[in-house]
């Protein structure tokens, strides 16, 4: 396919001309219900279960053993390579377990986390914080300092941002996206980051846009948070950061998607199956943007994030700042606890999070919410009634794909039918669900079928391995043999070639000239004595003993029978 | 603390699919009234006849297929279809024959197929070319809207005609029923009449036949409420009738005294109907907005040839019904674009 051709959006339209996303839904936020209270430090609980994997990529290998003493922001996790990202303490205690506990994932998989009981002293490790103007250093010492820190994508992709900020050289990066979206109902924490940290956000986009070497920097922030987004403004202005803009967006989900950030913002379209980097864009996340800041100016780890606690099913709502590995049960006291209204809890927003069984599950860096609702605020769809082709699905779909063509061709268990109507390019927002009013699970069948999909597409890797071996071992066994057959002629060809030339040895060899002429001599002299009447006796050499011997043989011989005895006859 | 876990999204969903028959049903009632009003009590009659034969076939296979029967009867499609169907008939129809065409609408076009969603065809259309193609001479003959305000016929009369096909005194078939506007001017052109000579006669209004001019704008109210709920886009009925009406217009202004004029078609036969509530049905119409287009125009201009060179009087049931077959592939070539991808033909 060919690339799009890329409309250089420096040269072209100004940023405020937004690009209106085609598709997607204008929901109710219910934001106020936790922005209403200011963001709040958590209590320390008694222990920190961390899990030991908290990105894509390899997982991590515990540094400490049970028993030591950790300190904060101590590094008790780690994994060789780039694709990954080293696990902090989140404060000082005693390790007292590396074990197996539920963490948060869609399956309710559970995995090795390491259980710190805390001291409650709250003692920092030696925190290395940068003396220079990081503009003035190269990429590679800062880029090192943020894969020491651990930070990965906070809005949930869990991806190493260092990657990110290291996109190659021949990808040109013009412009850095900031996502402070925060499209999903409900979900305020980036909005009371903004509001109350707008500086610390501000200054690690200024590290970000020198390490990408970015022409610009445009910050987008939905209309529904005027406070976040004059917040950013005030900062960016303060710290006189170049080519950077603060772009206020209409509120509709899903626009704080990547592809579709880019799109509103730029007028770009990251084709499919490329990343942003592709077309000159790199979107990061506000907390993200802030954590690297931390990690660059302080060389403080990313052990901490801010939560939203929100939904009926809590007393109080709010955003706390959360140590990573707090339990989700020991935050809820601080929000007021449960309220009898709570009917379900979901990590993350109403249209794209997943449920959680129970509330035994540790925060990660990419746990962006915590949603307690009652039955009435997200009630069950109930059974779900055939499709009636109605193609609600089609106009809210972000991506424009056709989700009841792909539900028909799933049904029909043929997903390379849905895969030719780019099932694939589906991010799973939920708004073909949300307004199916047939209530069919459209997300849950996209997501079986792209799993499938997947497993198919292994298969097929793994058959045309499997082929090419056997292909190789048919061509191998076939070579094998022909070698073996030349050897054999090779050989065949050497002997007769061995006969040849000895035939040829013999006639001038000495030693077999001399027997040959031995044996004519013994011919010769045989016919000698026969011409003379003499039959050979070979008794000439016989001792005179021996000599009378058989003369007397021959006499009594003689005497028994004039003829030698006959056989034995036959009754 | 336990928790039930679900699937993404959890938001309440925005609409049901027995909200959105309830609001096409709702949206035909302005027309309906209109019906019952130019054409009497046979309009109701059917109706009734209609919803009772779609429900008890549904319950029926519902019965024999041994799913429960309450969601099925509760997602309200069924008696869109017989309501579609009774107002398509005319109004005197005997009993059974109603009857017979929501039967076979319901058991041979739906649920042979699977039931709501999987059928092909538009049953009610289907149901109404059954009974065209059976009972020519009784799907014909509509009565006339100057006979009811002339001749009222009672509830109980018109339930008589339509049971056992008694006629109150004095009154004859001949007297009470006619052709439909669509018909008359057919025929009256076949006599060499010019189309503005015909335009003169009894049966006709300001824009079309007299009485179904109204009934189209009573129908069209109920379209543009649709419109307005989103339970309709407005790309089919826009598409049918901008079709229609331009082919219409076209040939009446080459030749206006053999040609009916574009808001004629408009407003005679169940061409606003149709447009609204037919063409539009989900389940059987293009799903693609492109697709939706074309669908639209193509009836529109299906209904228009059928109509002036074909041999039926109306011509929306065939036409709706021969575009529900290319539904399926007009969709296939009219897939829009996907984000991140060329248009299709592009490298």
């Amino acid at each position: 396919m060919k690339q799009h051709p890329i409309r250089h959006p420096l040269h072209s339209a100004a940023a405020r001309d937004l690009n209106t996303l085609p598709g997607g839904l204008l929901l109710a936020d219910h934001k106020q219900l936790s922005t209403c209270r200011p963001l709040a430090a958590s209590a320390l609980p008694q222990r920190l279960i961390i899990p030991m994997q908290q990105h894509i990529g390899q997982p991590c290998e515990a540094l400490v053993q049970v028993g030591e003493r950790v300190l904060k922001g101590q590094k008790i996790a780690d994994a060789p390579g780039n694709l990954s990202a080293p696990v902090h303490a989140s404060s000082s205690g005693r390790v007292v377990e590396i074990a197996t506990y539920p963490i948060p994932h869609p399956s309710a998989l559970t995995a090795p986390c390491i259980v710190i009981a805390s001291d409650g002293e709250e003692q920092w490790c030696r925190l290395e914080p940068l003396r220079d103007d990081p503009t003035t250093l190269e990429r590679e010492p800062l880029v090192a300092r943020i894969r020491a820190a651990g930070v990965v994508g906070m809005g949930g992709g869990g991806f190493p941002s260092s990657i990110k900020l290291t996109p190659g050289s021949e990808r040109n990066i013009h412009t850095l996206v900031i996502n402070g979206v925060e499209c999903e109902p409900y979900i305020t924490c980036d909005d009371l980051l903004m509001r109350s940290e707008a500086a610390r956000v501000v200054r690690g986009i200024g590290v970000m846009l020198h390490l990408l070497r970015a022409e610009r920097c445009l910050i987008g922030i939905e209309d529904n948070k005027p406070e976040a987004a004059a917040a950013m403004q005030a900062a960016v202005a303060e710290q006189g950061l170049p080519h950077t803009e603060v772009v206020v967006i209409p509120t509709r989900y899903p626009s704080g998607g990547e592809k579709q950030l880019i799109y509103i913002l730029t007028g770009l379209e990251v084709p499919s199956g490329k990343i942003p980097a592709d077309i000159g864009c790199v979107c990061h996340n506000v907390g993200t943007a802030a954590a690297v800041g931390d990690a660059i100016f302080e060389g403080r780890p990313q052990i901490e994030r801010i939560v939203t606690l929100s939904g009926a099913g809590v007393v109080a709502p709010q955003n706390l700042r959360v140590r990573i590995g707090t339990l989700i049960a020991d935050l809820i006291p601080q929000v007021g606890g449960y309220t009898p209204l709570a009917n379900r809890m979901i990590l993350g927003g109403p249209m794209m999070g997943f449920t959680l069984a129970h509330d035994q599950i540790p925060i990660t860096k990419a746990a962006n919410s915590i949603l307690v609702p009652s039955a009435a605020e997200l009630p069950d769809p109930g059974p779900a009634l055939p499709c009636i082709r109605c193609g609600r699905c089609a106009e809210v779909c972000p991506m424009w794909l056709l989700p009841q063509q792909m539900y028909w061709h799933i049904r029909a268990k043929n997903p390379e039918k849905s895969q030719a109507y780019n099932l694939l390019d589906c991010i799973e927002c939920g708004c073909c669900a949300h307004v199916c009013p047939s209530h069919i699970p459209l997300v849950q069948y996209f997501r079986f079928a792209k799993a499938d999909l997947r497993e198919r597409a292994a298969e097929a890797r793994r058959n045309e391995r499997a082929q090419q071996r056997s292909m190789a071992r048919e061509e191998r066994l076939q070579r094998l043999e022909a070698e073996k057959q030349a050897r054999l002629a090779a050989k065949k060809a050497a002997a007769q070639e061995r006969i040849a030339a000895n035939q040829q040895v013999n006639q001038s060899d000495p030693k077999q000239a001399a027997i040959a002429a031995a044996r004519q001599r013994a011919a010769e002299k045989r016919a000698r004595l026969a011409a003379q009447g003499v039959t050979p006796q070979n008794t000439e050499a016989l001792k005179d003993f021996q000599q009378r011997q058989i003369a007397a043989a021959e006499r009594r011989r003689q005497a028994s029978s004039g003829s030698p005895p006959a056989p034995a006859e036959k009754p | 603390m336990q928790f039930p876990t679900r699937t993404s999204p959890y938001t309440a969903r925005l609409y049901r699919v027995n909200q959105t028959m309830g609001w096409v049903l709702l949206a035909l009632l302005p027309g309906i009234g209109a019906m019952w009003f130019y054409f009497g009590w046979g309009v109701v009659i059917n109706i009734a006849l209609a919803s009772a034969t779609v429900l008890a076939c549904e319950a029926w296979v519902m019965h024999l297929r041994k799913r429960p029967v309450g969601p099925v009867l509760g997602d309200l499609s069924a008696l869109v279809t017989a309501v579609l169907l009774a107002i398509s008939v005319p109004p005197l129809l005997p009993w059974w024959m109603t009857v017979l065409g929501s039967a076979f609408a319901i058991l041979l076009v739906k649920q042979v197929y699977g039931g709501l969603g999987y059928n092909a065809f538009n049953p009610a259309m289907a149901g109404y070319v059954f009974l065209l193609i059976s009972y020519p001479v009784e799907m014909t003959a509509w009565i006339p809207p100057s006979v009811i305000q002339e001749n009222p016929l009672t509830l109980l009369d018109t339930l008589r005609i339509i049971f056992f096909g008694t006629l109150p005194a004095g009154l004859s078939w001949d007297a009470i029923t006619m052709a439909t506007p669509q018909d008359l001017v057919r025929s009256e052109l076949e006599l060499k009449q010019t189309f503005s000579e015909i335009q003169q006669g009894p049966l006709w209004g300001g824009l079309g036949g007299r009485g179904w001019e109204w009934v189209g704008l009573w129908f069209l109210l109920g379209g543009l409420l649709l419109l307005y709920k989103r339970v309709i886009r407005w790309y089919i009925p826009l598409s049918m009738l901008g079709s229609l009406f331009l082919l219409a217009t076209l040939f009446h202004l080459i030749d206006p005294d053999l040609y009916p004029s574009g808001t004629f078609h408009l407003f005679t036969g169940a061409t606003i109907l149709g447009a609204f509530f037919i063409a539009t049905d989900p389940v059987t119409a293009c799903t693609t907005k492109r697709g939706q287009l074309l669908f639209g125009a193509s009836i529109g201009m299906l209904i228009y040839v059928i109509r002036t060179w074909g041999g039926y009087p109306d011509a929306v049931a065939f036409a709706v019904l021969l575009l529900n077959m290319a539904a399926p592939t007009i969709d296939h070539y009219t897939q829009p674009r996907v984000f991140g991808h060329q248009r299709k033909g592009e490298l």
